[in-house]
């Protein structure tokens, strides 16, 4: 069993909502999890998000759907972060 | 979430303006068919009631409508201009809903705000109709609720753009004043 800590996102989305509104809408459903959003490029119509989300075991499929249900659209998985859920330092016997 | 939709939208603030000229619209309207009445030597305030209100449900009727089909167009426009910015059709976004709900929103404003000024300027020509002894000529207070209207307006207009509510009152006063002056050649 893994639980994934961090995720580095590469992501676009519309100028509205806004990147407050934007951040604090993907975490509804999500428990225990922080998010970092960088703006990093803006466009006529859009901008281009670093976004990294740092939890006790995020819920992917979820924050997926939360991401494009407000508008955005993951274009990269830069980064992860991922554990096992019981204690991978013992040697298997 | 209806707020945050209509938000999303900028709806709010568009019903707004909407509001502002469509009530304009039917205040000024009213004055117009009052003092027709007036001018053709009066009539029973029945007849001016159901005729005010007449007027007051065709702008309803042509504010809802216009606004509903040119507000889904434009915003039907914009939707697709934004898919293709995103690369995306954005199904499940929350702006597909936003521009579903602005036109709707949008037009229920535009109409529903001469038609409540329409009920509200016909009410001193209802009580009359109904027996109620009032000390001025109905049609005449009913052309100083929409004179009054007009001035609310106006000074809403002020308290939005943080003028002076009394200069904003007069302004649109002014206009009604000026209509007025131009029906009283009738």
């Amino acid at each position: 069993m893994t639980q994934l800590k961090r995720l580095l996102l590469d992501i676009l989305k519309p100028h509205q909502p806004n990147s407050l509104v934007f951040a604090q809408g993907i975490l509804q459903g999500q428990s225990q999890c922080r998010v970092n959003l960088k703006v990093i490029e803006m466009d006529a119509k859009t901008e281009t998000l670093s976004l990294e989300v740092l939890g006790s075991d995020i819920d992917f499929e979820q924050l997926s759907e939360a991401i494009s249900s407000f508008g955005g659209s993951i274009h990269s998985i830069d980064e992860v972060d991922v554990q096992t859920s019981s204690d991978c330092t013992q040697a298997p016997q | 979430m209806l707020k945050f939709l209509l938000e999303l939208s900028s709806s709010v603030d568009i019903a707004r303006r909407y509001f502002v000229t469509n009530g304009f619209d039917g205040a000024l309207t009213m004055v117009g068919l009052c003092m027709g009445f007036q001018a053709s030597g009066g009539v029973e305030p029945s007849i001016a009631a159901k005729a005010c209100l007449g007027a007051g449900v065709a702008l309803g009727v042509s504010g809802v409508s216009s606004a509903y089909i040119s507000e889904r167009a434009e915003r039907r426009k914009a939707l697709n201009e934004l898919r293709e910015a995103m690369v995306d059709n954005m199904k499940t976004a929350v702006h597909v809903n936003a521009a579903k709900l602005a036109p709707i929103f949008i037009a229920a404003v535009n109409g529903l705000a001469p038609f409540i000024i329409a009920l509200l300027v016909t009410i001193p020509l209802w009580l009359a109709s109904g027996g109620s002894a009032l000390s001025f000529d109905p049609l005449w207070l009913a052309m100083a609720v929409a004179l009054s209207i007009v001035f609310l307006l106006g000074t809403f207009l002020a308290h939005l753009n943080g003028g002076m509510w009394l200069w904003g009152g007069l302004q649109t006063l002014l206009v009604a004043l000026v209509t007025l002056f131009l029906l009283s050649f009738l």
